[in-house]
This record gives structure tokens, sequence and C-alpha cells, in this order.
């Protein structure tokens, strides 16, 4: 008969072994969506290895673990696939409780996934911004002004992240603002984060991008810069080929 | 919490919508006494506005006074409040990662395609009902997988993805009738029809989920004020 400390013994080591277990990260480095993994993972110290998608050519490994959307990011652990950025956040989060990205107290969760869910509500509206023309991008632009001014009035408060003291899930979240809407907005040649408009976003953006993990891990500005506008520009001349 | 007063615990909803039945199913399980405060159609409370006033929709959950928003959330938030109760979401992190993506799946790809049908014509009336076909029988494999031949994606008892899906069976069952289709059946999604019977039996969700005929009335109603059968939810 197994004695309890016995059992409690293999249990923690099964667990254990299962934490170390491989852990890989399929992503591409322009991604806003796959930086979010990353940070995750980075601020909770767990080790994985990252596996570049060429997005334009997508690996029969992407396409057999992500078959419904056949989209980075796909985290797969123990060969075991999770999809979806933020799905697969909340896994980092419960599997590796340390460095906790979301409150412990469940009111504050619930308001912590609120503005999560209005970051994949509201975000998609950016990216209209910097793929379409005419009245589709006049529209895109001010639902993106809309966005950030909710956050401004609503999400942050005097906090210095949206998770408080330290950056949180939602901080990571919202993280496509302080780095991606700046390209967009210096390839499309509009201003609408406007700095005296925002000043509790814009003080975030710097805060955000001063915390070690998020400062070491952003795609270079200049090489964004260049592949962003090369694929808007294929993306606009294609559309009117129609 | 579990000697809350009805009055602790608010539900801002309307009868017809399945966000909000959501919320319903998931204070049932959990035996919660709630006062529901229903929102006239083509208004808002003030109570909604200032509860919600992000996205002044329901269903929101108030909770001692404090509100919640996003059906979804609201029922994690039930879980891991009244965690004495049966818990939806499963143990294994893998399993509920599951659990949550699949529920997305059915708000982002499922019901907003389902809500096209009827006012869609000929053509792309069919294209679109193909398209939620095809959607219900990767539900229909998930369920397969998840159920392990159990009555519900939960296993023995209703679960996370069991309310977020189950809540949409009214609307399913209207806009099948009201446009002439079948989306669930026998053939492609089996398992998902027997298993629409054991979640609408269940005494959970008994009484909430509204009747065919009242939904495809008020349908017509709604045809009458937007012009469009089911308005944003």
């Amino acid at each position: 008969m197994t004695s309890l400390v016995e059992l409690l013994t293999y249990l923690s080591v099964s667990l254990s072994s299962l934490s170390m277990a491989e852990l890989k990260l399929l992503g591409s480095w322009p991604s806003p969506f796959s930086y979010r993994v990353i940070w995750a993972l980075k601020l909770k110290g767990i080790p994985y290895e990252y596996i570049e998608e060429d997005l334009s050519n997508k690996s029969p490994l992407l396409l057999q673990h992500s078959p419904v959307y056949k989209k980075i990011p796909v985290l797969l652990h123990a060969g075991k696939p999770i999809c979806e950025s933020m799905i697969i956040l909340e896994y980092i989060e419960e599997f590796w409780p340390q460095i906790p990205l979301l409150p412990f107290d469940p009111f504050q969760r619930a308001i912590a996934r609120f503005w999560v869910k209005f970051a994949d509500d509201k975000i998609p509206a950016m990216w209209i911004v910097y793929r379409s023309s005419g009245k589709e991008q006049e529209k895109a632009m001010k639902d993106t002004v809309e966005m950030l001014r909710v956050i401004e009035e609503h999400a942050l408060g005097s906090k210095k992240f949206f998770g408080g003291e330290e950056i949180g899930m939602v901080d990571i979240a919202f993280g496509q603002i302080a780095e991606w809407l700046g390209v967009i907005e210096e390839i499309v040649g509009v201003k609408l984060l406007e700095d005296h408009t925002f000043p509790r976003l814009h003080a975030w953006i710097l805060n955000f991008k001063e915390v070690p993990v998020i400062r070491d891990n952003l795609p270079d500005h200049h090489e964004m810069f260049v592949f962003f506008k090369r694929r808007r520009e294929l993306l606009l001349s294609s559309s009117q080929d129609q | 919490m579990a000697n809350s007063s009805s009055t602790d615990v608010k539900v801002l909803g309307a009868w017809p919508s399945p966000f909000v039945i959501r919320v319903r199913i998931a204070l049932n399980i959990k035996s919660v006494k709630y006062e529901f405060l229903e929102e006239t159609l083509g208004s808002k409370s003030q109570l909604l506005l200032q509860s919600n006033p992000v996205y002044k929709k329901i269903p929101v959950l108030i909770h001692g006074g404090k509100p919640i928003s996003e059906s979804l959330i609201i029922v994690q938030y039930i879980d891991e409040v009244w965690s004495s109760g049966p818990s939806f979401l499963p143990s294994d992190p893998y399993d509920r990662a599951i659990e949550r993506f699949w529920a997305a799946y059915v708000d982002d790809k499922i019901f907003p395609s389902m809500k096209l049908i009827n006012t869609a014509q000929g053509e792309e009336k069919a294209a679109i009902v193909e398209q939620v076909t095809e959607g219900l029988v990767l539900l229909e494999e998930a369920f397969q997988k998840s159920s392990k031949g159990k009555a519900f994606f939960g296993g023995d008892r209703i679960g996370f993805l069991d309310i977020a899906f189950g809540s949409m069976l009214g609307w399913l069952r209207a806009i099948e009738k009201m446009g002439g289709v079948k989306l669930l059946d026998e053939a492609k999604t089996p398992g998902l029809v027997q298993w629409a019977e054991s979640f609408c039996a269940d005494g959970a969700v008994k009484g909430i989920i509204p009747d065919t005929e009242k939904l495809v009335e008020f349908a017509k109603i709604l045809v009458k004020m937007k012009g469009a059968p089911l308005g944003k939810n």
C-alpha cells in the first residue's frame, strides 16, 4: 500500500515533469499576437523553443495544430496544441501560477477579463486603418480613436499599469497599442493617439516599454516599418486590381 | 456567500437573449437566488447604462452592488465565487483551454453566421447554411472528444461549453423554423442532437430557454423594429 508521502511525491514529480516538458511556440516575428505569448512566458521565466512560421507558406506543423483558424500563435505543450493568444495566456497563467498576470480576487479578475475581451473586440479597427483606404479607412480611424478614448477614460484610472504596480494580462492584451499602432500611424501618415489627448495612455506606453521583458522583446522598429509598408502596398494594389 | 440574500444578486437582462440565458443557467446550477431585472425592448435603463457604460449591453450581473459584464466572463465569475457548487470548467488546464476555445468559436463564428440565415436568400443563404453546418460538424467532433460517451461536453454534468453553446439552442431552433433549414441533424451531428435534448431537459435549463414559437413571434417584432430578425446582441 502506497503511503501518502509516496503518493504526494509521485504527484509532484509528475506535475513538475509536465511543467518541464517540451514547450514550443509557433509564431511570426512581426505579429503582435506572437509577442503576447512571448511576454507571458518570459515574465514567468518559462523556457520554450520558438519556431518562426512563414505565413505565406504555412508549415504542416501549423496546419496540423491549428486546423480551425490556421493561425499563429500556437503553443505546443508536450505535443498538445493551444490556439488563440488570450486563451494561451489563460493556460499559461493556470499552469504556471508564479508571477501572476491576473488578480486573485474574482471580481478584479472579471474586470481584467473584460478589458482583455475589449482589446480583442476593438483592436482590429487599427489593422483596418492599416489595410484599407477611403470611407472604410475613415470609419476605422474613428473606431480606433473611440477605442483609445474608452481605454483612457475607463480602463487605466490612476494606475501605472492596467495590472496595477506591475504589468498583467490586460497590459499584455493592449501591448500592440504601445508599438504596432505607432508603425501603422507612420505608414498611413496619421496620428490617432495624440499625447495630449490621451495623457494616461501616453504615460502607460512609456512605462510599458521600460519593463525589461517588454523592452528586450519587441521587434525592430525599422524592420517592422519596412515589412508592414511593403505588405500594405501589396494589399492595396491587389484590391484595386479587382 | 451561500447565505447571500436574493437582492445581493441581480441580473439585468431580457428573456430572449441567449447571452442572458447563459447567466441564468449558471446561477441555477449553483442554486443562487437572484432578482431578474428585465430591460424593455428599444430602451436602456439608467441602471444598465451605469453598470455597463462601455458596451451598454445585457447581460450584466450585479453582485453586492458590483457590476460584471460579458456573458462568458460572468459565467466564469459565477464559477469562481460560488465555488462550493458544481464547477463549470474542468480542473485540467488543457481541457479548460479547449472549452474556452470552442465557447469563443460559438460566439465568433457560429452565432453571427446563424443570425444571417434569416435575412439571406438563394445562393447566399445556402452558402451561410453550409458554413454554419460545417461549424457544427467541428463542434460535433469536439463533443465526441470532450464528452467521452457521457451526456454533456462537461461529462456527467453541464459545464462551461454546454452553457455557452446550449444557450443558443432556442434561437437555433427558431432559425431552423423561420428559414426552413436543418442545422443540427441526425446524419451529420448525431451526438449534438442527443446533447441538445439532454441540455434542454436539465433542471437548471428548463423554463429558461424560450419556446421556439415565442422566439419566432419575437423575431417578427424585431424585423418590424429594426428590419432584421436579430439585431446585435
